[in-house]
C-alpha cells in the first residue's frame, strides 16, 4: 500500500483529474450529508400534503393507476431510446448509401419483432 | 476546446450523488432513479472525454449506456410492481423472507 | 459528402466471428414467435426448438475452430479462449433446458419466454467471453444480466423469487455503474477501450503508475467481481440463488460465473505484464477471503440450495487462486476448473431439485434423510457430485482442484495454495453432511417422494456425471484443449 501511494507523482498531470474527481465525489457525499445534518426538519400537514402547482390538493397522492400505464410507460422508455440509435443514422443517410439502409432495416425490423411481440401478448390492450 | 476537467468534476459529482442515494436510501424506487443518475455521471464523463480526444467511442459508448439503462430500468419497474403487488412495499428494510 | 466505402470482406469476416452468437440470437426470436402461435398444452415442443438452435451453435464453434478470427475492428474476437468458454457456456444451456421442461411443469410455470430469455442471456454471455472491447464486454455483461435479473424472478407470485430478483437486480445495477466508471476513466486516461490497445499501452510504466489509470482498473475489477461473487462483493448470490427457480440458480452458478470470469480473465492475463506488483496483492486479499468466507458461511447452512450458493461463491475463490499469478498454468487451470464446475454444479442443482417436491420449504437438508438406499440411483448421482464439489479422487473436482494449487505452488505462492488447501478440507464437511443425512440418518415419519424423472432430466443427470468422471479419470485432452486456449490469448 505504501508503495502505491508513494507511485502517485504529484507533478502528473493526470493527478489533478484525479483530484478534481475525488472533489466532485466529496462534494456529492458533503451535499447530501449536510442537507441531511443541517436541514430544519418540520413535519406538518402542510408539508405532508400532496403538491399541486400551488394549489390545495383535494385527493390523496396514493389514488390507485391502472398498471396499463405502466406497461404503456415501459414500452414507451424502450422504443424511445431505440429510436435515438436513429438519428446519428439519418445524419450520415446519404453516406453510408444502400448498407446503411440495410442494417438500420434490419435494426427495425428486430425492433418491429419486438412490438408485434407486446401486441400479440396484449400489452397494448386498453379495455 | 475546453478542459475536459470540469466536465469530469461534474461527472464526479453526480457519479457520487448516484453512489450516496443508492446506499443511503431505502426506497428501491429511489435506488433505481440513483442508478440512473449514476449512469448518467458516467455518460457526462465518456461524451467530455470523446470530445476532447476527437474520439467517437466516448459518444458511441454513452449511445449504449443509455440504452442499457432503459433497458435496465424497465426490467426493474417490473420487478417493482411485481414486489409492490405481493407485499405493498418497495422499502428494501421490509424484504426479510431471505436473510439479508 | 463523399460516401463512406464499406469493405465487403471485413464484414463478412465479422458476421463468420460472431456466427454461433448470430444462430442463439436467431433461435430466442424464433422461440418468442412460436411461443404466440401454439396453444398452452404444447409449450414443451419450445424446448425441444431452443435445444436444437443450442446444439447448432455448438456445432458451429467446432466449425470455426480454434483460429483467431477478429471482427467489427476488433470489438469481437473468435480465438480459443472464446470458442472454450463457448463450449462452456453452451453445454451448461443446454443441460439446462433439458432439465427446464420438467421443472416448469411441476412448478407450474410453463411459460414460452423463460426459454427465450434464457437463450438471449446464454448470447450475452458468449459475446462477454469474445469481447476484445470493453464496450463488447460491457454490452455482453448486460445482455447476460437483464434477461438472468428477470429469470431469477420468474415466479412472480413466490415471494422468496421476486424479492431475490429485486436485491440481485439493485445490486447488479450498482456494480455494472461501478463498472462503467471504470471503463470511463481508464478511457480518459489512454483514448481507447480495447483491450488489446491498453495491454500494449501498459508496456510504458508511467501508464501503470498513473493514478487515475489504476482508479478505473480498481472499478473495473469491482463491477466483474460483483458478478463472479467475490467477497465483499458477494451479498446478492445467497439471496439471489436461493430464491431464483431452482434451474435457474444452477444456470446461473454455472454459466455467469464462466463468462464473468472470462472476461476477467482475458483483461487480467492481457494487462498482467504492467500491472503484476499492484495487482497479485488484490487478488491474493480477494481469493483468501472468498474461499474463507463463503466455506464458513456454508458450514452452517440448513438449507441445501443456499448452502451450494456460498459453496459456489468459495469455488470462485478457488478459481482465482489460478489468476493470481497470471501466467499460463494458472490460467489454463482456471479454465480447466470452469469446464468441470458447470457439469458438477449444474448435476447437484438437478438431483436436489428432484429430491425437493416444492420451492422455499422442499430444500431443507433433513428432506435427504433416508433417500439413498431407497432411491439409490439419486443418492449415487448426488453423491458423486458432492465428492466431485469437494475435490476428493477419481473425480474432475479433484483434478481440477490439484492443477490450480499446483500452478500456485510452482509460481511461488505457497501460502495461497496451503489456504487453499484447508478450505478445501473444510469443505468436505458440509458436501459430506449431506451424503451422510441421505445414508445414515433415519427419515423422521413420512419420507418424501422425489419426482419422477423425465427422460430429459435423465439425460442432464447421466451427462453431467458421465462427464465428472470422465474429466476426473482422463482429463488429458480437456486440459490440452484449456491449454491451447490459454496460449490463443498470449499469443
Amino acid at each position: 500500500m505504501a508503495n502505491f501511494v508513494s507511485s502517485i507523482r504529484f507533478s502528473d498531470p493526470y493527478f489533478s483529474v484525479l483530484l478534481m474527481l475525488g472533489i466532485g465525489v466529496g462534494m456529492a457525499v458533503a451535499f447530501v450529508l449536510l442537507s441531511q445534518a443541517l436541514g430544519p426538519k418540520r413535519y406538518d400537514r402542510v408539508k405532508y400534503s400532496v403538491y399541486e402547482c400551488g394549489v390545495d390538493p383535494f385527493t390523496t397522492a396514493s389514488v390507485r393507476i391502472p398498471v396499463k400505464f405502466y406497461l404503456i410507460a415501459l414500452l414507451f422508455i424502450l422504443f424511445d431510446l431505440e429510436s435515438a440509435f436513429i438519428y446519428p443514422w439519418a445524419v450520415l443517410f446519404r453516406q453510408l448509401g444502400w448498407f446503411g439502409f440495410i442494417e438500420m432495416g434490419i435494426f427495425i425490423l428486430i425492433l418491429l419483432a419486438g412490438l408485434i411481440y407486446a401486441w400479440k401478448k396484449g400489452a397494448l390492450e386498453w379495455q | 476546446m475546453m478542459e475536459p476537467a470540469a466536465y469530469l468534476l461534474l461527472s464526479g459529482i453526480l457519479f457520487g450523488i448516484g453512489v450516496v442515494g443508492v446506499v443511503a436510501r431505502k426506497n428501491a424506487l429511489i435506488i433505481l432513479m440513483s442508478v440512473e443518475i449514476m449512469l448518467n455521471g458516467v455518460n457526462v464523463a465518456f461524451i467530455a472525454v470523446g470530445s476532447h480526444l476527437g474520439d467517437v467511442t466516448g459518444s458511441v459508448f454513452a449511445f449504449m449506456v443509455m440504452t442499457v439503462a432503459a433497458a435496465e430500468a424497465a426490467v426493474g419497474l417490473a420487478i417493482l410492481i411485481a414486489i409492490y403487488r405481493l407485499k405493498e412495499t418497495i422499502d428494501i428494510t421490509e424484504l426479510n423472507v431471505l436473510k439479508w | 459528402m463523399s460516401p463512406i466505402p464499406i469493405d465487403a470482406a471485413a464484414l463478412l469476416t465479422g458476421l463468420r466471428c460472431i456466427l454461433p452468437e448470430i444462430l442463439v440470437v436467431a433461435t430466442a426470436i424464433f422461440v418468442l414467435f412460436v411461443d404466440l402461435m401454439i396453444p398452452e398444452e404444447n409449450k414443451r415442443i419450445l424446448c425441444g426448438i431452443s435445444l436444437i438452435g443450442v446444439v447448432i451453435s455448438l456445432f458451429s464453434v467446432f466449425l470455426l475452430g480454434p483460429a483467431r478470427i477478429s471482427g467489427f475492428s476488433g470489438a469481437v474476437v473468435h480465438d480459443g479462449l472464446g470458442a472454450f468458454f463457448e463450449i462452456v457456456i453452451l453445454a451448461a444451456c443446454a443441460l439446462t433446458l433439458l432439465m427446464a421442461t420438467g421443472y416448469s411443469e411441476w412448478e407450474g410455470t410453463h411459460k414460452g419466454e423463460f426459454y427465450s430469455l434464457l437463450l438471449l442471456s446464454t448470447s450475452g454471455m458468449m459475446f462477454m467471453a469474445k469481447g476484445t472491447d470493453l464496450m463488447t464486454v460491457f454490452l455482453g455483461l448486460e445482455t447476460l444480466s437483464i434477461p438472468i435479473y428477470v429469470l431469477v424472478g420468474f415466479h412472480r407470485h413466490r415471494m422468496s423469487s421476486i424479492e431475490g430478483a429485486l436485491k440481485y437486480f439493485l445490486l447488479g445495477a450498482f456494480a455494472s455503474g461501478f463498472f462503467l466508471y471504470g471503463v470511463a476513466l481508464m478511457y480518459a486516461a489512454t483514448g481507447t477501450t480495447k483491450i488489446p490497445a491498453l495491454a500494449a499501452m501498459l508496456l510504458d510504466a508511467r501508464l501503470a503508475a498513473n493514478p487515475v489509470f489504476l482508479a478505473g482498473v480498481g472499478l473495473l475489477l469491482v463491477g466483474l467481481a460483483f458478478k463472479v461473487s467475490l467477497v465483499p462483493f458477494h451479498m446478492w448470490t445467497p439471496d439471489a440463488y436461493e430464491g431464483a427457480p431452482t434451474v435457474v440458480t444452477a444456470f446461473m452458478s454455472a454459466a455467469v460465473k464462466a463468462a464473468a470470469f472470462a472476461a476477467l480473465i482475458r483483461v487480467l492475463l492481457l494487462t498482467f505484464g504492467g500491472l503484476q506488483p499492484v495487482m497479485w496483492k488484490v487478488l491474493w486479499a480477494l481469493s483468501v477471503l472468498t474461499m474463507t468466507v463463503g466455506n464458513l458461511s456454508a458450514l452452517l447452512q440448513d438449507n441445501v440450495k443456499r448452502m451450494l450458493a456460498y459453496s459456489s461463491i468459495a469455488h470462485a475463490g478457488y478459481v482465482l487462486v489460478g489468476l493470481v499469478s497470471g501466467d499460463f498454468l494458472g490460467g489454463q487451470a482456471a479454465l480447466f476448473y470452469l469446464l468441470v464446475y458447470a457439469f458438477m454444479n449444474i448435476g447437484a442443482f438437478g438431483v436436489v431439485i428432484l429430491i425437493a417436491q416444492k420451492e422455499d420449504e422442499g430444500y431443507d437438508i433433513r428432506n435427504l434423510a433416508g433417500i439413498g438406499f431407497k432411491y439409490p440411483a439419486l443418492g449415487a448421482f448426488l453423491t458423486l457430485f458432492l465428492v466431485s464439489l469437494g475435490g476428493i479422487p477419481p473425480t474432475a473436482g479433484f483434478v481440477g482442484k490439484f492443477y490450480l494449487f499446483s500452478a500456485a505452488v510452482k509460481n511461488g505462492y505457497i501460502w495461497l495454495a496451503v489456504l487453499g488447501v484447508l478450505n478445501s478440507a473444510a469443505s468436505i464437511y458440509y458436501y459430506l453432511r449431506l451424503v451422510v443425512y441421505m445414508y445414515m440418518v433415519p427419515a423422521e415419519g413420512e419420507m418424501p417422494v422425489p419426482r419422477p424423472s423425465r427422460l430429459a432430466f435423465s439425460a442432464a443427470l447421466f451427462a453431467s456425471g458421465a462427464a465428472v468422471l470422465l474429466l476426473g479419470i482422463f482429463p488429458g485432452s480437456a486440459l490440452d484443449l484449456a491449454a491451447r486456449s490459454v496460449l490463443s490469448l498470449l499469443m
